[in-house]
């Protein structure tokens, strides 16, 4: 015991350390236990087998649902970043005013402390068959019919998923951008660089940190998402997470285990590539 | 900065406003759209047009037969929320102080930390439950989605903690105890009034995202529903604007939180600034 009083910090992260230890590493080691488990109809089986897997790696649905969603991943992350990139260089380089520039800032940042269904529910009267858009583009003669792809569409997933994480990606970015020393923008512009040549040569290479952050919000944010896949497509795309989704509700616990390990590695393996561009400790 | 430099930037001002304004629209107006909405007249429907303006659709909430639970859920997503608030400003606030100093597996708790805040919610949520399961518990909102909050909402508190003890000023502390003040002194008096306006940030995003928190808590909340799991419960049976009043009703809440702990953090700087005018 002698170490606790010799240094306080073992005490002061206990409460830390054991919610990570009881609620996400017990947690994870259960899921990948299960996931060797065998079942039926009524109970889990403890057993070691490798059927779960088995059918999970060969199913043609695992297959689509995996393409589905790195589809959703990658149209979602080029959105949010082009989008996000934007809007925080918009807010950094072009607001003067601190006063302005925080509460600009805020502005971008309070819906994420709002509830993301009722955020995606909000959707529904502007995208619906007689909804906002629809009546609007008729009455002006633009369509004969309504649009059907707006709502219940991987249109509408797509947009719900911009809608809801496109701050996760200004805030890391505009957070490094705050940190250019703003000669380095003007040594560039003297030295006879385009708005563009400035931007890409000289901004995205100081704040790759920051995008690299909201990347990782973003990407792994969509790998794993049911609630707006299945809302939004209406039950009709299949992501990742809506398979593992349905597999718990029909209590097959140790399919659902497979499947979330599998997701588990993957989405490990996108991190490990994205860690590489940054040092977060530095962000802070 | 120089006046040519702003002639020059001027050049993309335009565009990029009008662009960041479409921003906003797009962040905030389809929440304003079903805000709208839920004035419905009674025989109004889930879309455009009005059909008169009432409260109806406010008062049907409060009629517990006609939209399950949401006296029930909303009280216990209140509890669990302030609940959560509290651990997660006690626990990063803790966590915080002790990475002033380095430890043993600080590192690894870091990075586990870190992996507590981007593990898909799903996967959370399952292992929890099926753990809970095993070892003959029963999830509740109190116990398991507690938890399962906790993985969320203090990732968010310590990373805040590091911004914050990342750009404190140690001398204020070398100061205090050169005067003579205890330890818990120093702590009382100095660090905690600097750190108060974060520490009311903290206890901001751990009140919200638990309250708001869906993925985490739908395998782990057990018999008893939260607010966001009756609403999405809502979603599939209710065909009437009672969802939009609900959802204006409880976005009207987060806004209201969140202009309060504003509110309250710059006051807490400006009373800071009268107190000690030559201080940065």
């Amino acid at each position: 015991m002698r170490f606790l009083t010799a240094n306080p910090s073992y005490l002061q992260v206990t409460p830390l350390a054991l919610v990570i230890l009881l609620f996400l590493l017990f947690p994870v080691a259960t899921i990948v236990i299960v996931s060797f488990w065998d079942y039926n109809a009524y109970q889990l089986l403890p057993d070691f087998i490798f059927e779960n897997y088995e059918f999970l790696l060969t199913s043609s649905v695992t297959l689509s649902a995996y393409l589905k969603t790195f589809f959703f991943a990658i149209t979602s992350w080029l959105i949010t970043l082009t989008l996000g990139f934007t809007v925080a260089y918009y807010l950094a380089f072009y607001i003067r005013s601190p006063l302005l520039q925080s509460v600009l800032f805020v502005l971008c940042t309070v819906p994420f402390l709002t509830s993301n269904i009722i955020r995606m529910i909000s959707w529904i009267p502007l995208l619906g068959r007689n909804g906002l858009v629809n009546s609007t583009l008729q009455e002006i003669n633009l369509i004969d019919a309504p649009i059907e792809w707006l709502l219940y569409s991987d249109f509408a997933v797509i947009l719900a998923f911009v809608h809801l994480y496109t701050l996760f990606m200004v805030v890391p970015i505009f957070n490094s951008m705050m940190r250019i020393d703003r000669n380095l923008i003007e040594a560039s512009i003297d030295a006879g660089a385009s708005a563009f040549q400035t931007i890409f040569q000289v901004v995205v290479p100081l704040c790759k940190s920051g995008i690299a952050i909201g990347s990782i919000f973003v990407v792994t944010l969509v790998m794993g998402d049911f609630i707006t896949v299945s809302l939004m497509s209406g039950g009709l795309s299949a992501s990742v997470g809506v398979l593992i989704r349905n597999e718990i509700s029909l209590l097959q616990y140790p399919a659902a285990a497979a499947g979330a390990v599998v997701l588990l590695i993957t989405v490990l393996i996108m991190l490990s590539i994205m860690f590489r561009f940054i040092n977060i400790k530095k962000e802070l | 900065m120089a006046a040519p430099d702003k002639a020059k930037r001027k050049a993309g001002f335009i565009p990029l406003t009008i662009i960041f304004v479409l921003f906003i629209i797009f962040l905030y107006g389809p929440t304003a759209t079903i805000a709208i909405l839920s004035f419905q007249g009674p025989d109004g429907g889930l879309t455009f047009p009005m059909n008169g303006m009432s409260l109806h659709w406010f008062r049907q909430l409060f009629e517990e037969q006609q939209v399950g639970d949401f006296g029930g859920s909303l009280t216990r997503s209140i509890l669990l929320g302030i609940a959560v608030m509290l651990c997660t400003a006690v626990f990063s606030l803790l966590a915080g102080l002790a990475y002033r100093r380095s430890f043993m597996g600080g590192n690894v708790l870091f990075y586990l930390t870190l992996v507590s805040l981007i593990l898909p919610s799903i996967l959370i949520s399952l292992g929890i439950g099926i753990m809970f399961d095993r070892i003959g518990l029963s999830p509740g909102w109190y116990s398991s989605a507690f938890g399962a909050h906790l993985t969320w909402t203090l990732p968010f508190g310590l990373l805040i903690m590091f911004a914050v003890f990342n750009r404190f000023n140690k001398s204020y502390e070398a100061a205090a105890i050169d005067m003579g003040a205890t330890s818990w002194q120093t702590f009382r008096l100095v660090v905690f009034p600097l750190i108060l306006p974060s520490l009311i940030g903290v206890c901001l995003f751990g009140f919200t995202l638990s309250y708001d928190e869906f993925a985490r808590t739908l395998m782990t909340a057990g018999t008893f529903n939260t607010l966001p799991l009756e609403i999405y419960g809502m979603t599939t049976n209710v065909t009437t604007p009672v969802l939009y009043a609900l959802g204006t009703l409880t976005t009207l809440f987060s806004f209201t939180l969140i202009s309060a702990a504003l509110i309250s953090i710059w006051a807490v700087r400006k009373s800071r600034a009268r107190k000690a005018p030559t201080s940065a």
